[in-house]
């Protein structure tokens, strides 16, 4: 028999850890050094979901595997630029883990919250633990008054529309029970941030125990990336669809 | 139930209460035809004053911008030790 380490009731579980790229060479090797500084006694594995990138990304992530072992991190790319959504079904097909782990890839999400969603989630039992960037111990860094007044703005209008049981809706730093991820990822068809906000209104409606962990969120890329009046025609179509479809 | 469904079935109970009240003449009719309007304007003032209470209370963490470069720095230094050529950004 394996060793197997004791956890909590004596089971020890993995997590799977998908990260969808597109030019992020420097960024994903930082991510990867992170994660394994934070995740020491952890089993888990990443799945780098990277979508052709001309910048020699998967040579980066192609060394890391040399450093690393390719059984901590797996590539599985794609020929060119298909959506978030499908990265994730994507890496969800080659996720062994017992919970999967969904981030992004530019640094915003800090691997160093991972022990605190993994805590959360044993100590609850929850089936999502999503990071939010709105309460107390939590927050962001990089935006002007302009960009946190939308985004207050939307997350009012949000919650008074949809009741979604979660105080931020638009984050993609989230864990999910395998089984969860597979059985809400297919009822989701949106793009984008509308996207993750369909997940999680869909997995409140579905009446799964969602709890929430505070993270920082630092943008690097909001100066060069404006929120247009496109995005919030955008947003506002989503949140219709999704009072009318959940 | 979908939620839209609960949303509707809200206002319905709201408006048949409202029309109840139009007939029972409790209160002075000319009150109550205003009474939708309040209702919508204290809608929107509370949303507006949780959007202003939001953003009074918006969590920064300026520090944290400080925090992730050193641990870019840290990161950077192990990859050049390990001969692993990560660039620059």
């Amino acid at each position: 028999m394996a060793e197997e380490k004791e956890t909590k009731g004596g089971k020890k579980y993995k997590y799977s850890i998908i990260v969808p790229t597109y030019n992020e060479r420097l960024n994903i090797a930082l991510i990867v050094y992170l994660i394994f500084k934070h995740l020491r006694d952890v089993d888990f594995e990443i799945i780098v979901v990277d979508d052709g990138s001309p910048d020699g990304t998967q040579e980066i992530v192609k060394q890391l595997q040399q450093l690393y072992g390719e059984d901590r991190i797996l590539l599985r790319a794609r020929a060119k630029k298909l959506g978030l959504g499908t990265a994730y079904i994507h890496g969800l097909k080659h996720a062994t883990g017992d919970f999967v782990v969904i981030m992004d890839a530019d640094l915003s999400h800090h691997p160093k919250y991972l022990p605190s969603f993994i805590k959360k989630q044993l100590e609850t039992n929850a089936s999502i633990v999503t990071g939010t960037r709105y309460v107390k111990g939590g927050g962001v860094h990089g935006w002007n008054l302009m960009r946190k007044l939308t985004s207050r703005g939307a997350n009012v209008l949000a919650q008074t529309l949809l009741w979604p049981g979660v105080s931020d809706l638009t984050g993609s730093f989230r864990l999910y029970k395998k089984s969860v991820l597979e059985d809400v990822i297919s009822s989701c068809v949106s793009k984008g941030y509308v996207f993750q906000m369909e997940m999680i209104v869909r997995a409140t409606r579905k009446g799964y125990h969602i709890e929430e962990v505070p993270i920082t969120f630092v943008d690097r890329v909001f100066g060069t990336s404006k929120l247009g009046g496109s995005e919030i025609v955008e947003y506002l179509k989503g949140l219709v669809y999704l009072l009318l479809t959940t | 139930m979908k939620h839209i469904v609960k949303i509707l079935s809200l206002l319905v109970a709201i408006s048949a209460f409202w029309i109840g009240l139009l007939q029972a003449a409790i209160v002075p009719r000319s009150h109550t035809w205003l009474l939708p309007i309040y209702f919508v304007v204290s809608l929107g003032c509370y949303g507006l004053l949780m959007v202003g209470i939001g953003l009074m209370q918006f969590p920064t963490c300026p520090q944290e911008a400080l925090l992730l470069q050193q641990d870019i720095a840290e990161a950077k230094d192990f990859f050049k030790h390990k001969g692993v050529d990560v660039g620059s950004d």
